[in-house]
């Protein structure tokens, strides 16, 4: 065997093992989809939206105080936690770069980009719901929203990062202070970029459990008091699938569904937001 | 007669998009005329009206000195060319003069800038209004993300608090001072991204102008131009001069002895040698500059 068929044979054998592996991971998620597919999409209905979860014994249900408990959970924790993101990622990449203190700053950060979710359950546990005398919706909005944070720190950071030095100073070159060449053409330049870490962390806190376990807890009933613990998603699947209820697992899968498909949509539109111009 | 007078023969508004545009490409350094006014080399250079004069400048990156002890006299409305090879410290002294250099830790500039008289390097130098005063174009076109109209505006907006309907007048002035506005005046609400290279570089131009500087930096503003797209940042700087001081650093010889009055040839972070473009052109005094112009080395 000459050099070269050795080399394309090489070629050949790494293509196809990258292949499969690829193959291999999507036919679990292809699978995953199937099946949340088939178990909860019968039932998608009306009831769904307008009832709310069915106590032990209950006939029909829906989800409506889950589904509305997950909305503000996850609206209120971005809305915390994106601010303080988007502000710390702009220290980051633009005032602070060479100062001693963004070190840290971005070690900490990459450490609490990784901390397991239900470290920062019990964190919020002990410094929100003890002190507050009980679970709320409060508490369960902080909790994700410390999850929110170190990726909008990071995502904010890196596209910001992305905009060429070129552009800040042929900003600064015409007479505009730092806040103005940040705010109104590097925040402008990187837009996309940053919506898109946002999303993301909205993506990641979607289907977090753990820190609603010990924060947010659940609620049988529907409510809109952020003081109260409040139903939410994760937390309903987790129950009703572990449930003795047939019906409780029907809304188990439908939830799930509910889920995955928002994710999905989310990642989705990250991707819409990302593509190349023209 | 002198390499202006040649040019301000072709009004650039008139010559713009015309087939004999290419009589400007072969301007060559001819004559010989040396007036008495002519600057000597430096040491001795003296320059009657210098907008800018250059003291002892030192510049570092850090520990490493780009700039020894430069002395250099630039002179009012004219155009001033800085020639020398790579890394020979010429982009490093136009960045010393609108002090954009602050941007980055570890630069640093020692000596004297004097502005108008007024040493910039000083401490208590107001540098976002300095850079107002002191334009600066770069290498590559940077339009900002944002509509033709709001690249220039957003300079503007700064230092000025104009009606709508000055502020249309300053855009349409500064794009036509650029030669750009028939290209798009009828595209202002478009991105400046959706531009042409060499039309984005002449939409930097317009933004820089639009502010109404006094010193106007080039750096290498043509290198990443075709060759109609360099002629006509060319003529527009030929133009600009009635109005601007400016001062242009480029690669390209030819181009220097194109588009400037006065010329200096810098080497290894020194001022090897400064002087109205003919005399270094045709006339060089020093060993360096001619084997740098007749490219035995560089």
């Amino acid at each position: 065997m000459d050099i070269y068929t050795r080399r394309k044979a090489i070629n050949f054998f790494n293509l196809s093992v990258a292949a499969g592996t690829t193959l291999f991971g999507l036919f679990f998620l292809a699978w995953l989809l199937w099946v949340l597919f088939q178990q909860g999409f019968s039932h998608f209905d009306w009831n769904l939206l307008t009832l709310d979860t069915p106590g032990p014994g209950d006939e029909i249900g829906g989800l409506r105080n889950a589904i509305v408990g997950s909305l503000m959970l996850t609206g209120v924790g971005v809305l915390i936690g994106a601010p303080i993101g988007l502000l710390a990622g702009t220290y980051l990449a633009e005032f602070g770069r060479y100062a001693w203190l963004s070190h840290p700053v971005r070690f900490i950060n990459d450490v609490l980009l990784s901390a397991p979710s239900i470290v920062i359950g019990v964190f919020v546990y002990e410094i929100m719901v003890i002190p507050m005398g009980g679970f709320s919706g409060w508490s369960g909005a902080v909790a994700l929203s410390i999850i929110v944070i170190p990726v909008v720190v990071r995502t904010t950071e890196d596209m910001m990062r992305l905009i060429p030095d070129s552009m800040r100073e042929a900003a600064a070159a015409l007479g505009a202070p730092q806040w103005k060449v940040v705010t109104s053409v590097i925040l402008k330049a990187a837009r996309s970029g940053v919506m898109t870490g946002i999303l993301l962390a909205i993506a990641r806190i979607a289907g977090e459990t753990a820190p609603l376990l010990f924060t947010a807890l659940n609620n049988q009933f529907f409510t809109l008091n952020m003081d109260e613990p409040m139903g939410n998603l994760p937390v309903m699947i987790f129950n009703f699938a572990m449930g003795p209820y047939d019906n409780w697992h029907d809304l188990a899968w439908a939830g799930s569904l509910l889920i995955t498909l928002t994710v999905l949509t989310l990642n989705i539109l990250t991707r819409f937001l990302l593509r190349p111009k023209k | 007669m002198t390499l202006t007078n040649t040019m301000s023969l072709n009004p650039f508004s008139e010559t713009r998009a015309r087939p004999d545009i290419t009589l400007n490409m072969d301007r060559t350094i001819g004559g010989t005329d040396t007036t008495a006014s002519t600057p000597r080399p430096i040491g001795g250079a003296e320059i009657k009206n210098p907008k800018i004069e250059v003291k002892g400048l030192n510049f570092y990156y850090g520990k490493f000195q780009a700039l020894h002890d430069i002395q250099i006299q630039i002179p009012e409305r004219q155009v001033t060319a800085f020639i020398g090879p790579s890394g020979c410290g010429k982009s490093t002294l136009l960045r010393a003069f609108n002090r954009i250099y602050d941007l980055y830790p570890g630069q640093r500039a020692s000596g004297e800038i004097l502005l108008d008289g007024r040493n910039i390097l000083e401490r208590d130098e107001d540098i976002n209004k300095l850079r107002a005063k002191v334009g600066m174009v770069f290498q590559k076109p940077t339009p900002f993300p944002m509509s033709i109209y709001d690249n220039i505006a957003f300079g503007v907006r700064l230092y000025e608090r104009l009606s709508r309907r000055d502020m249309d007048e300053r855009i349409e002035w500064a794009l036509k001072k650029a030669a750009l506005w028939d290209e798009v005046k009828d595209i202002l609400k478009q991105s400046g991204k959706a531009l042409s290279g060499g039309q984005q570089q002449r939409l930097c131009i317009a933004r820089t102008i639009a502010v109404k500087p006094e010193v106007v930096l080039l750096d290498e503003p043509a290198s990443a131009l075709d060759p109609i797209s360099t002629l006509k940042i060319e003529e527009l700087i030929s133009e600009l001069k009635d109005s601007y001081t400016i001062a242009i650093v480029t690669h390209n010889m030819q181009q220097a002895a194109r588009v400037s009055d006065y010329t200096a040839f810098m080497y290894l972070g020194k001022m090897i040698e400064f002087n109205d473009t003919q005399t270094l052109f045709v006339n060089p005094e020093s060993k360096q500059t001619e084997d740098y112009i007749t490219g035995r080395f560089g």
